[in-house]
């Protein structure tokens, strides 16, 4: 098992609404649905404006095999097609649809017939079930082993590390049946491999429900110190399995699958039912908002309609986050839609949100010993000021996780992230062109 | 709505500033000032202000002349000054402690860029500048107020035979009566300090275990008293206070380790086989050169790297 710690810092929680049932929220007005809420290539929309569609019914189609297909959140009608902004600085178009207020379910919604591992791939790919833990990679891909044998661990991500959030944790509490059915279902087409959650000791109320599950059927349950980043899937699989994934390389390399424990409830959701990935439970909370609380909206919801819902701003928010505190993306206004790989959206008032004032570095090596990846981010700044890309190389900024402990620990306040992501980008330039040469 | 604050992540941070670490550092050699105070008389006082007075002004004025950012509310220039002062016989003529705070901000700091950039500790630099341009005042010790002792050799020069007299008891040593720098001779007010320190996760616990123990264990492996040796001199204010700064000395625990034992021994072959009777000023500078090497060579790994073809 582990034979050294990783380095992890222990942030405030603020999981005070882990007591919350998840409230279900109508059809908003009208859902703003991105074709790109996931990592590979766009779905191709195949709807077109003054269409009619039903909750359930496919809007886009996959876009290619690193891809997945989209689906109406609510019934009405499409009003267009149009880019938009996503937070993460990219442009997508997007699709309009107007509530007809009738919530009515596509009538070819079906269970899929899966007889075979490839039936269970395509069902998993046409569920649109991407990395709900934040990633959005599609989860298809990631199942889609050719060799199963290479598969010895399957690691359920329940370990929710970031503060804020409780999406997971209702999860666990309120759909543990479907969970498990999820996990029997997996373990049916994939093997009987070791099945293993990876909890944080701060769930107790949940480990307290998982327990029995386990034990009758036969998933390991491993609790972990509430620590962050636990839930990084590098710092996961190494804390459940004590396997390494090597640099540049994938879970698989290492013997292991990782999934949310929400993606798990997706997929047995549209494998039983046949509905597909349309609504998400979703954290919304921070200073702002007036009333925190979990919420299951359907995907495409404008945030702003996400936050009437929740009793509205309690004071003017000054920055808006997809997800947690530590690695949520803020967004340029609240118009940004609910994605399928939303498990928060956070809001903060002006004290929360301000900046802190920037100082120079004191060389403390804090971000050094405090770093689960074992990088040394204040020698990664010195290199990207230089733009010295083969420096960048040996200092391997390549495995930064951009999980965010450097920034957190530094007392000058430097944009260690920032400073990391760049230097990512100028050395995958320049191996581009090492490559080329 | 008014416009949002976009910007990387992460969006929550720890409350530590480098000013609320350098104010730890003043709180944590609090008790020492206080000891010189009481030890050397009000004069100890004087000094010490007028190292951190002509510290922050040099800071300041440096930095209005350059036109850099403005620096000294995060309390670094102060800590150089205590230390300075803390390094100083209590005798000290007023404008060399002045010369020694101008050479420790301007020469050895912000010349080559200020905070964090400088390779060697000011404070110890400083100090053996002034060592070299006024040897005598900086080694004209007086005693401590009320003590009756003849002579005011400090424990070093006796136990090295530079100077005759008697060895003060261990308790008086603990306690700081004896000959000395105004901070370096009370022994438990410096640990007391060091104790905080590591308590508050300012320092680590690696570079002066690593000192400290290296000097017992040398001193005692060549027939020394090693207690003593652990006691006099500046070695629990250098290896507490100065061997820890941030900027000078290496990132990573092994690196500190080595930094410590490397101090150790230089302190030591410096004290028994040098020409001067106190070595830990002179073998902390030497660690800060070698700083940059000692990363090089300590350099975390990490996690699952591949080595570069």
């Amino acid at each position: 098992m582990a034979i050294f710690n990783l380095h992890s810092i222990k942030i405030a929680h603020n999981k005070s609404t882990a007591g919350c049932i998840p409230k279900r929220m109508p059809a908003p007005e009208s859902v703003v649905i991105p074709v790109s809420m996931h990592i590979g290539a766009p779905a191709v929309p195949v709807v077109k404006a003054g269409d009619t569609v039903k909750t359930g019914q496919l809007i886009a189609s996959s876009g290619g095999y690193v891809s997945s297909p989209v689906y109406a959140s609510i019934s009405g009608k499409v009003k267009k097609i149009d880019d938009i902004l996503l937070a993460g600085g990219n442009t997508v178009p997007a699709i309009v649809i107007e509530s007809d207020g009738s919530n009515d379910i596509y009538s070819e919604i079906k269970a899929p017939v899966i007889n075979s591992f490839e039936d269970f791939i395509k069902a998993v790919a046409d569920s649109g079930v991407v990395g709900m833990g934040g990633a959005g990679f599609p989860t298809h891909v990631k199942l889609n082993v050719k060799d199963l044998s290479k598969i010895e661990f399957v690691i359920i991500n329940c370990a929710e590390c970031e503060a804020y959030i409780t999406s997971d944790t209702r999860t666990m509490l309120d759909m543990t049946d479907e969970f498990f059915d999820g996990l029997s279902i997996i373990k049916q087409h994939i093997g009987d491999k070791r099945f293993i959650i990876g909890i944080e000791d701060n769930k107790k109320e949940c480990i307290e429900k998982l327990k029995p599950y386990c034990a009758s059927s036969g998933v390991e349950l491993k609790v972990l110190p509430s620590t962050y980043p636990t839930g990084g899937e590098k710092v996961l699989v190494y804390k459940t399995t004590g396997r390494v994934i090597p640099e540049g390389k994938l879970p698989l390399d290492a013997g292991a699958v990782v999934l949310n424990c929400t993606t798990v409830v997706a997929l047995q959701k549209y494998i039983r039912t046949g509905m597909p990935i349309v609504e998400k439970t979703v954290t919304v909370a921070g200073s702002a908002v007036k009333e925190p609380q979990n919420v299951i909206v359907p995907i495409g919801t404008r945030v702003k309609d996400l936050i009437e819902f929740c009793g509205g701003y309690k004071e003017e928010p000054k920055k808006i986050l997809y997800g947690g505190p530590m690695m949520g993306i803020s967004m340029p206004d609240d118009s940004c839609p609910v994605l399928k790989n939303t498990n928060a959206i956070l809001a903060f008032n002006a004290k929360d949100a301000t900046p802190s004032k920037q100082t120079e570095c004191i060389n403390c090596g804090r971000c050094v010993s405090h770093c689960p990846m074992n990088l040394m981010p204040a020698y990664i700044a010195t290199a990207y000021a230089a733009k010295d890309a083969k420096r960048l190389e040996q200092l391997k900024v390549n495995i930064c996780m951009e999980c965010g402990c450097c920034s957190y620990v530094c007392p000058a306040k430097r944009p260690l992230v920032q400073t990391n992501k760049l230097s990512k980008a100028l050395l995958k330039n320049y191996q581009m062109g090492a490559a080329k040469k | 709505m008014s416009q949002l604050i976009t910007q990387v992540s992460p969006h929550i941070f720890d409350k530590t500033t480098t000013q609320k670490i350098m104010l730890d550092v003043i709180i944590a050699l609090c008790p020492a000032a206080v000891a010189s105070v009481v030890l050397f008389g009000p004069r100890a006082a004087l000094v010490i202000a007028v190292c951190v007075a002509s510290c922050v002004l040099s800071e300041w004025l440096f930095e209005k002349i350059c036109k850099r950012q403005n620096t000294i509310s995060d309390l670094s220039a102060v800590v150089t000054g205590i230390m300075l002062a803390f390094n100083l016989p209590v005798d000290i003529q007023i404008w060399q402690a002045v010369f020694g705070s101008v050479a420790a901000i301007i020469v050895v700091k912000q010349l080559f860029g200020g905070i964090g950039k400088n390779f060697a500790n000011p404070a110890i630099t400083a100090r053996i500048i002034m060592l070299i341009s006024f040897p005598a005042a900086m080694s004209n010790w007086t005693l401590p107020n009320g003590v009756d002792i003849a002579s005011s050799a400090t424990p070093l020069s006796i136990m090295q035979g530079i100077s005759e007299g008697e060895l003060p008891s261990i308790t008086n040593m603990l306690l700081g009566i004896r000959g000395g720098s105004i901070g370096e001779t009370c022994a438990a007010a410096l640990l007391l300090g060091g104790i905080y320190l590591i308590v508050r996760k300012v320092i680590s616990w690696h570079t002066p275990v690593a000192f400290i123990g290296t000097v017992f264990i040398f001193t005692w492996i060549l027939g020394g008293n090693p207690v003593y040796h652990v006691l006099s001199g500046g070695l629990l204010l250098g290896a507490i206070f100065m061997a820890t700064d941030y900027a000078t000395t290496p990132y990573t625990k092994s690196g500190k380790l080595i930094f410590g034992i490397g101090c150790g021994i230089l302190t030591v072959l410096i004290r028994v086989w040098g020409s001067y009777p106190e070595g830990v000023s002179f073998s902390i500078l030497m660690m800060n050169i070698l700083t940059p090497y000692i990363n090089k060579l300590t350099a975390s790994k990490p996690f699952g790297g591949v080595k570069a073809k």
